[in-house]
């Protein structure tokens, strides 16, 4: 026995005898009860993904500790050491455990090919080699190098994007090199509305 | 945000306007309650409807949606008149001295230049009178009849209380409280913080609501003290990053410009956006431009930007016009776009005019959605009944849905309001094969790349060369795109410490040179988390990253006499105490200059001054004016009947038929959200969908009884645009105001109604706005447009 194994015994003790002492302990011997849920979970540090102040959020997953199972967020609450919320959630960050485990979230790529009325489940290789080519048949088409002034402008306008405003910086960045280098210049965010 | 969310806990007076924090960020509004009850601070909240905010404060004045500038203009004279006003910080910081030039003129609600046909103006003569050395010229005995602050004084005459009053309809007791309170806060020992949001935004005259606001907070020397300043509450978790990113149609990252038609080479681009110093003796910070700008092409081309191809600057697209959605949504709708991209937005909801966007989106060839949950944009062929009338053989977009991981299951950097750059960490993977957009763009990036070197094509230039080499280039990690928008030494491969490192010879690369200092040598600086306050004033100097330079208080500087000491010793930010500067917090100015060779505290402007007269920035006046919504409910402008409308607003061809008139559409109708929804998210999430079900309107008791509407019956609203089926809620937080000489009648229509959610299937409030947005950034007026109302039989 270790040191820790030593302590764990000694704590599970007090706690036993203090049960036994309020009369609570049952006359048959009975397996375990089952360790609280939060004990045992993974706590990761977020922030919220709906309005601006940024809370500070503890989210809680946990899985079957079986080989590839997958954590599974089951609890989110506001974390008490960010300065800016001190703990708080609103009502919408109070249930954002309902987003994350949204019946309605979309799960693969999927094509809705034209005049039909169904979704087909497709590769994310099928999805952008489709897509890109639809990109590059069009900028080879559209894409206009100078203006009427003779002026480089390289700017392609028949195609446009409007982006995220939920995506960390980092993907935003992406989002803007990919553009930029296409030629996009009708690139929007939610900002403006 | 100037300051930032737990600031507001130092304010004195918090004036919200234009927003509605307890309801929409009421987590921060816990700051504005901290005020209340620990500093005793007084709250006044202006807005039409007696929001929940309003059912705090101390004080609510009612105004009709729309004239906010009215209201604040009034104020300002008001200030002016009893000499309420911070003379010292005006004086010192604002360009109240500073004289224009003779030609500069304002009749009868137009502004000199102003071209008719064109619908917009020429701004030669909204600017100073310059020397020969090029600087401005000055009168500090304010005598001059054209120094700014007489050019004020008589712009702001006009707006008396009785004058705002029928304006605003804000009854003049009220009215006169309320400037009491804002105009109480111009000593020294007293500042005020106004917090506003999309209640000032979505207005044909959004950005000049807010500009008047900075006047009022100027006037008050508000502005770079603990407690005051502009603070915007931004709508969503990353809206501050994104717009950051530069995401918009004429922006790159860090506000730097996306260059256009005129910017003919890279030296007229440079030369174009460095401006040179209208005072002397000024940092005129973005004397740096060029710096900025050429590490950011060695970010995006890396080692393809040299300078023998000017960085890559021709690889850049440039703009003729403004390629906002409105327009771009335009040009769908008139068959001249091919493809669209929709990532992250509900756009057929959450855009003005839906049968519009409806239509537009069928004219498209391909639309690809990346989104975590199933939108109705996604599925606009599909047919749902009335809301979505559709028959899907009849639509030929080919449409393309790919499922994004959301906040809990990504890492990276989000920015709040208080510009916090704050990191979090993925808690589960995502469902089924959902990836991080930045995944899914890499892997179309890389898809396009190759199609390119394999069969060539329109300029494959940029496309070969935009920089991808991340530590694997499929699966672009964030820590290494953090990296580079933090900027790299490269020379000798290390991150930079600032933005004063930088270089404009290719020697450093940075994505975004305001990022600059969040991921250096030391590590990540926005995964930091220690949480002590050691001035108790709420600067958290060890938690996260506040852009730029981890300064929490912009213009700092302004905190502080022109000799360094502060204003207010109780609310010391930084001082001049034994020969050098000292402070709680980053010091917005060169802290190596003494106190009179910094006293010029915005630094981003090219004379150091905080401007009243706002020079060619604004399309429609160096001063704001009142002009009424696109859609008036009262059909004219008592100030200049013959300018009703903002003159400079964007009208495209085709629109003016879709405005209506207060004849045909008698009510003003404004769009809000309830705290229980966030715009079409979380109308998918169980909890949330259980406590706020469905969509309403509310209305006046005047205006339904007028109209037999009682609690609970279905009624039509309708505008030009279209029409709805909604439930009525009668409601005493709406009050019919007296405007002009007539009652007016607002009616209120929450904007999370959706018909593929977890909530009852009801309308979007978007199939009656108007794309007529504002002139600058083209934010579409839907806190401000007209509709009918009637009873109707339900759905």
């Amino acid at each position: 026995m270790d040191r820790r194994q030593f302590f764990k015994l000694c704590a599970c003790g007090a706690t036993t005898s203090a049960i036994a002492a309020l009369g609570l302990m049952p006359g048959d011997a009975m397996a375990a009860p089952r360790e609280y849920k939060l004990l045992k979970a993974k706590e990761t540090r977020n922030n919220c993904c709906y309005c601006s102040v940024g809370c500070g959020l503890l989210m809680y997953s946990h899985n079957s500790n079986g080989k590839n199972a997958e954590n599974h967020i089951f609890h989110i609450e506001g974390d008490a050491d960010n300065p800016v919320n001190r703990g708080a959630l609103c009502p919408k960050g109070a249930g954002l455990v309902d987003y994350v485990n949204s019946p309605n979230r979309n799960k693969y790529p999927e094509v809705r090919e034209p005049g039909t009325n169904e979704w087909k489940r497709i590769s994310w290789n099928e999805a952008y080699a489709r897509i890109a080519r639809h990109m590059k048949d069009d900028r080879d088409a559209n894409l206009i190098e100078k203006n009427e002034d003779g002026t480089t402008v390289n700017r392609w306008l028949t195609a446009g994007m409007m982006t995220s405003s939920a995506q960390p910086n980092e993907g935003g960045f992406i989002t803007h090199k990919f553009a930029r280098s296409l030629g996009l210049v009708a690139i929007d965010t939610i900002a403006r509305n | 945000m100037t300051n930032h969310w737990i600031d507001i806990k130092n304010a004195n007076l918090v004036v919200i306007m234009g927003g509605n924090a307890a309801e929409a960020h009421p987590v921060g509004f816990g700051w504005v309650s901290e005020a209340m009850q620990n500093n005793n601070a007084k709250l006044v909240v202006v807005d039409p409807r007696f929001t929940r905010s309003a059912a705090l404060a101390d004080h609510y004045a009612p105004l009709r949606s729309g004239t906010d500038i009215a209201f604040l203009l009034g104020v300002i004279r008001y200030m002016i008149e009893t000499k309420q006003v911070n003379y010292d910080y005006v004086k010192a910081y604002t360009n109240a001295s500073f004289i224009v030039r003779e030609d500069f003129e304002f009749n009868d609600g137009l502004f000199s230049g102003y071209d008719e046909k064109s619908g917009s103006y020429d701004k030669e003569s909204w600017y100073y009178e310059l020397d020969e050395q090029g600087y401005a010229k000055v009168d500090p005995s304010y005598e001059h009849p054209r120094c700014v602050w007489n050019l004020l004084k008589h712009h702001v005459e006009r707006y008396d209380f009785e004058t705002v009053s029928n304006i605003t309809g804000t009854p003049v007791d009220d009215y006169e409280q309320v400037c009491k309170m804002i105009a109480s806060t111009h000593t020294h020992d007293k500042v005020a913080t106004f917090m506003y949001a999309l209640g000032w935004t979505h207005h044909s005259k959004g950005a000049q609501n807010i500009r008047t606001m900075a006047m009022v907070q100027l006037l008050l020397g508000n502005i770079g003290v603990l407690g005051g300043g502009v603070n915007a509450l931004r709508g969503h978790s990353n809206v501050q990053g994104a717009t950051d990113m530069g995401l918009l149609c004429q922006n790159l990252p860090g506000y730097l410009k996306l260059p256009n038609d005129q910017d003919v080479d890279l030296q007229t681009y440079l030369t174009n956006y460095t401006p040179t110093p209208l005072r002397p003796g000024q940092t005129n910070y973005w004397q740096n431009y060029p710096k900025f700008f050429v590490s950011q092409m060695k970010s995006f081309w890396g080692d393809y930007a040299t300078a023998s191809n000017n960085w890559g600057y021709d690889w850049l697209p440039k703009w003729d016009l403004q390629y906002d959605y409105a327009r771009h949504i335009d040009m769908m709708y008139h068959g001249k776009v091919n493809g669209y991209f929709v990532q992250g937005v509900n756009a057929i909801n959450s855009q003005p005019n839906r049968n519009k966007v409806l239509k537009a989106l069928t004219n498209l060839k391909y639309l690809v959605v990346m989104d975590p949950l199933a939108t109705e944009t996604a599925t606009f062929w599909q047919n749902a009944g009335d809301f979505n009338d559709v028959n899907p053989a009849d639509i030929q977009t080919e449409v393309f849905r790919l499922p994004t991981t959301l906040f809990a299951e990504e890492e990276g950097c989000i920015v709040n309001s208080g510009r916090w750059m704050q990191w979090h960490w993925k808690g589960a993977n995502p469902p089924g094969e959902s990836l991080p957009d930045a995944e899914i763009l890499t892997g179309l990036m890389h898809t396009i790349k190759d199609l390119y070197a394999k069969e060539g094509g329109k300029l494959p230039e940029p496309i070969e060369a935009i920089n991808w080499n991340y530590s694997n280039p499929k699966h672009p990690h964030c820590h290494d795109v953090a990296k580079e928008l933090n900027g790299i030494d490269l020379t000798t491969g290390r991150q930079l410490d600032s933005f004063t490192q930088l270089k404009d010879d290719g020697t450093t690369a940075c994505g975004c040179w305001i990022y600059s200092g969040s991921w250096t040598e030391a590590g990540n600086q926005m995964a930091r988390r220690d949480n002590t306050d050691p001035s108790g004033k709420g600067i958290t100097p060890g938690w996260a990253f506040a852009w730029p330079a981890n300064r929490r208080v912009l213009y700092n500087r302004a905190s502080c006499d022109v000799n360094g000491k502060p204003w207010d010793p109780k609310r010391t930010i930084v001082e001049w105490k034994n020969g050098k500067w000292q402070g709680i917090d980053v010091g917005d100015f060169n802290m190596k200059l003494n106190p009179q060779e910094s006293a010029h505290p915005f630094i981003m402007q090219p004379e150091g001054m905080g401007r009243f007269f706002a020079l060619k920035m604004l399309a429609e006046g160096p001063f704001p004016e009142h002009y009424e919504p696109v859609e008036s409910p009262i059909g004219t402008n008592p100030l200049h009947p013959k300018v009703v409308r903002n003159p400079a607003v964007r009208i495209l061809p085709g629109i003016e038929e879709t405005l209506g008139t207060h004849q045909e559409f008698p009510y003003v109708c404004t769009t809000y959200s309830v705290t229980e929804h966030f715009n079409y998210w979380s109308t998918h999430c169980r909890l949330a969908a259980i406590s706020m079900p469905e969509t309403f309107v509310e209305l006046d008791e005047v205006l339904s009884a007028d109209k037999g509407i009682n609690n609970g019956d279905w009624v039509r609203i309708s505008s030009k645009r279209g029409s709805i089926l909604i439930k009525a809620l009668v409601t005493k937080r709406l009050q019919p105001l007296k405007v002009n000489g007539q009652w007016v009648h607002t009616v209120g229509l929450p904007r999370h109604g959706s018909h593929n959610a977890l909530t009852r299937k009801s309308y979007t409030c978007n199939v009656l706005t108007t794309e007529v947005g504002d002139a600058n950034t083209q934010v579409p007026e839907y806190k401000a447009f007209l509709v009918n109302i009637e009873k109707a039989e339900g759905m």
